[in-house]
């Protein structure tokens, strides 16, 4: 309910959103617009948030601002596909946090959705998006299943208005954090669990009714999380389920065969080792490059070119920091891609376009191409390089100011008189 | 590679010794209470063989001021023989061809927990917090330092060169750290650094008395500090009674604490040795340096005035989330700042971050660092270091990629005590060496050779001079892709 309600109104503030946005021109600078070639001395053209151009020769509108480019790289905004972002404010304090859905005793958190707990004011946003960072897939975590992420753009006071979908994936885990809780101490018992869930989930439809006059079998989830997992089953909204080992996400892709879910695998640390597979299902793979330790007996096959190993079988891959607070190292995390083997075109996608269209929203996001929603960024240079400066970032249609918490406090301290620097600055 | 040969490895050997003070294994310790701390678990490090090598082509960045397109280092007997634009190579020496490379020190890190929180991260291989008393002084992390922690080989392909294994921050008093050169070996004394002094981990803030809170205490700040002057006077105490009692036990490196020569009390027997107290008495004497683990300006203030108070220097504040608020006072000191480059937000303490914060700590000239405290940024301090860089350059800040460089090498050889032998390519100091793939402060950059005195621990190009833990072998048998 409430999600369909974010979610109609989400297509309205997109709608609605262009009467406060500008007329822009981007000139002169090489445009990726990811889908296709480079563009040298390309255009962009942005009106009422949208874009409506881009190349070489385009005319521009009369009444645009004009943003000179020449010897700038063009971007689309970057999407980050896996955070807690704006769930979160302080990593230790409890109450700030709202991405898990805790004292659960099932481990079952389907009908969570973490959209009424989206912090639009969250001081996370501007320090995120000014490293170009645009868009974010916003998950919960924790369990077996944690509950239902959305995707949104880094700019709004309203989640309704932020949000791109609502929610956009159900999320879970068959990692070894859950399987105490959920597998009985054992990787069987974790997979076991989630077939039972999904059982149940498919014999509740079948006669809802009759469940809510005491005449079914009981069921081992509760009636909101049974009917939150109907989406999942009938495979229109994917199911991102945490796994590292590689016999733990072939045992995943045997699930998702059995129930014909629509899966996309976050982590998948050993996924090189299983690409054939992952390839071959078309599944896709969320993965932070910067994991090469056997930091548990997941990910003993840990390495830095799994992104490029993946993709070289064939497999979709978006590249993710998997962090919050620093979700504005995802350029990092793609730049070593290339390092490890990724070709740069590919990592490129793999912050832009890939994440759009694994979580089904290339339609308006992922590329420069006119129609698509406003998310442009203009580095100084090569956008996955660190010492790359990031000069304007334009998230639909409007340029947000380079200010985040960070900057002021830099700002601030610059002066250490007292007398200075403590008072409010007009 | 050729092998060495054997009269230049002897020589490598004899050079490793004479600058140290690793102490040959047959002599026998001294006894009583004039023993010092030194003196027990010595290191057994020795250089690899290397043969005279010179690495020319690429641009070397020495970490003392130069940067030299096309230049040549020359490593002879473990050392750094000659930098410059040309240099007398002897008949015979290895030639490795850098163009298109960089050349610059090894990476050192002031703040790593590998071996101590072993990988992979079982409750088994949890060893850095002895979490059981808010004074731990007298623990000492090399004897939790597990050689085979595949982390290591990692940082090495990182160009991680030597590194201090710290203690956690559990405790007011963590106990006593080590510093490694980066090497395999099968033994935490087959690492240590020659002639390296020992560290003493503190720890402020959040950590301590979220730990001890329900447990005793401390549970405040305030609790904290109590807890930190409680032990400096015991500690202060011990010394006075050793130094006189003890025969031969010497206060060289005093601190000039004022508490030193008192004339309270007379003659007695010294104390019966004590390890806590040890290690303290060895930082108020100046010969243990203190690494500071503590986020927030106000406090790290307060721990200036109680080193000001005993006597004793902090050669590192680490983390220093909000190092940037005192850097004026910090440069007063001669403190050093061990801080990341963007890390924030985890707890209230990290909140008051800027990614400028290394930079204006070096601004303000005092000595900055970018350490790791990670096992995966430890890989990657280069790139913490050009993201410290470039956050300086945001804000208006000079910032030359020599400084950025000497961030993560010749600082960091400070705030270790081992500036006189690592930190940069200068002639005299160890050859610990990495020549890049790109400019360092690429994202794109891997080191491609390694080298530690002289000699080639790791090349990316050869799978024969690559190490691997004994963790790692047969771990995946047939472990490849199906695709």
């Amino acid at each position: 309910m409430t999600n369909r309600l974010i979610a109609a109104a989400a297509a309205a503030a997109l709608a609605a959103a262009p009467a406060a946005a500008q007329t822009i021109a981007i000139t002169g600078g090489t445009v990726h617009p990811i889908s296709g070639p480079a563009i040298p001395n390309g255009t962009v053209i942005i009106q009422n948030g949208r874009i409506t151009a881009v190349g070489a020769g385009v005319a521009i509108p009369a009444g645009a601002v004009r943003i000179d480019a020449t010897g700038k790289t063009v971007t689309p905004g970057l999407f980050e596909s896996s955070t807690n972002l704006a769930l979160v404010e302080v990593g230790s304090v409890d109450a700030s946090a709202d991405f898990q859905f805790e004292d659960d005793e099932d481990q079952v958190a389907a009908a969570f959705n973490v959209a009424d707990g989206i912090n639009p004011r969250s001081m996370v946003i501007p320090v995120t998006r000014i490293a170009g960072v645009t868009t974010v897939v916003s998950r919960p975590s924790g369990g077996l299943i944690a509950g239902q992420g959305l995707a949104f753009d880094l700019i709004g006071d309203r989640v309704d208005e932020m949000a791109i979908r609502s929610p956009i994936a159900m999320y879970g885990s068959v990692s070894e954090n859950e399987q105490e809780a959920a597998g009985g101490g054992t990787r069987g018992g974790l997979f076991m669990r989630l077939r039972e869930v999904l059982e149940d989930a498919r014999a509740w439809a079948r006669n809802p009714q009759g469940f809510e006059r005491g005449e079914t079998r009981e069921f081992s989830a509760s009636r909101l999380d049974l009917a939150a997992l109907q989406p999942v089953l009938r495979g229109e909204l994917p199911l991102v389920l945490e796994a590292h080992r590689a016999t733990d996400i072939q045992a995943a892709l045997r699930v998702a065969d059995e129930y014909g879910l629509k899966l996309i695998i976050s982590g998948g640390t050993e996924g090189w080792m299983v690409a054939g597979d992952l390839a071959r299902a078309r599944v896709p793979v969320l993965v932070k490059v910067l994991r090469n330790l056997p930091e548990s007996f997941e990910s003993l096959g840990a390495r830095y070119d799994n992104a490029a190993l993946l993709r070289r079988a064939g497999v979709q891959v978006a590249i993710t920091t998997g962090e919050t607070f620093k979700a504005f190292n995802l350029r990092q995390e793609a730049g070593n891609a290339v390092a490890y083997g990724l070709p740069y075109e590919e990592a490129l996608r793999a912050v832009t376009l890939y994440p759009a269209q694994i979580f089904g929203v290339a339609d308006r996001y992922g590329t420069l191409e006119p129609g698509k929603v406003a998310n442009v960024v203009v580095w100084d240079g090569d956008p996955l390089e660190l010492t790359t400066d990031v000069e304007h970032v334009i998230i639909r249609g409007r340029e947000v100011p380079r200010v985040s918490r960070e900057t002021l406090l830099r700002d601030r301290y610059m002066n250490l008189d007292e007398n200075v620097r403590s008072y409010r600055q007009p | 590679m050729k092998r060495a040969l054997s009269a230049l490895a002897l020589a490598a050997v004899a050079a490793a010794c004479s600058q140290g003070q690793a102490r040959p294994a047959d002599r026998p310790a001294p006894q009583g209470a004039s023993q010092r701390p030194a003196d027990a678990f010595p290191s057994t490090y020795r250089p690899l063989p290397s043969s005279p090598t010179v690495i020319r082509g690429g641009t070397v960045m020495t970490a003392a001021g130069q940067v030299i397109p096309n230049g040549q280092v020359l490593m002879v007997n473990g050392r750094i023989a000659a930098v410059g634009q040309t240099v007398d190579a002897p008949a015979g020496a290895v030639v490795v061809d850098a163009t298109g490379k960089w050349v610059t020190p090894g990476v050192i890190d002031t703040h790593s927990h590998l071996g101590a929180f072993g990988t992979p991260g079982v409750q088994a291989h949890s060893d850095g917090n002895e979490a059981t008393n808010p004074n731990t002084a007298e623990v000492w992390v090399e004897h939790s330092v597990w050689p085979q922690d595949p982390g290591f080989t990692r940082a090495l392909e990182g160009g991680i060169t030597s590194l201090q294994i710290l203690p956690g921050s559990a405790n007011l008093f963590g106990g006593r750290s080590v510093t490694l050169k980066n090497v395999p070996s099968r033994t935490v004394q087959g690492m240590k650094f020659p002639g390296a002094p020992y560290g003493l981990k503190m720890a402020c803030g959040e950590n301590p008395k979220r730990v001890y809170g329900q447990r005793g205490g401390p549970s405040t700040r305030m609790g904290n500090v109590a807890g930190y002057r409680t032990a400096w006077i015991r500690a202060a105490d011990y010394r006075r009674r050793m130094d006189r009692g003890g025969s031969a036990g010497g206060s060289g490196g005093s601190a000039g604490s004022g508490e030193s020569g008192g004339s309270n009390g007379s003659g007695g027997t010294p104390p019966s040795r004590d390890l806590e107290l040890e290690t303290l008495a060895g930082v108020l004497r100046g010969e243990i340096l203190v690494h500071n683990h503590c986020y927030r300006a106000d406090e790290m203030a307060q721990m200036i005035d109680i080193s000001r108070e005993f006597g004793f220097r902090i050669r590192s504040f680490h983390h220093g989330v909000e190092a940037y608020k005192i850097r004026d006072l910090m440069a007063r000191d001669s403190i050093s700042g061990s801080l990341w480059a963007d890390w924030w937000g985890f707890k209230m303490e990290a909140l008051d971050f800027t990614r400028a914060n290394v930079a204006m700590v070096h601004q303000a000239g005092a000595r900055a660092i970018v350490h790791s405290d990670d096992p995966t940024g430890i890989q990657k301090l280069n790139q913490e270091a050009a993201k410290a860089m470039q956050a300086g350059r945001e804000a208006g800040i000079q910032v030359s990629e020599n400084d950025a460089l000497r961030w993560i090498t010749a600082n960091a050889a400070w705030a270790l005590g081992i500036h006189d032998q690592v930190g940069t390519l200068e002639p005299g100091k160890q050859a610990d060496v990495v020549v890049w793939s790109h400019n360092p402060f690429s994202v794109y950059a891997r080191a491609d050779r390694v080298y530690i005195d002289g000699a080639l621990i790791f090349d990316r190009m050869d799978p024969s001079r690559q190490p691997q833990t004994d963790f790692e072998l047969g771990l995946l048998p047939g472990g490849t892709s199906n695709d």
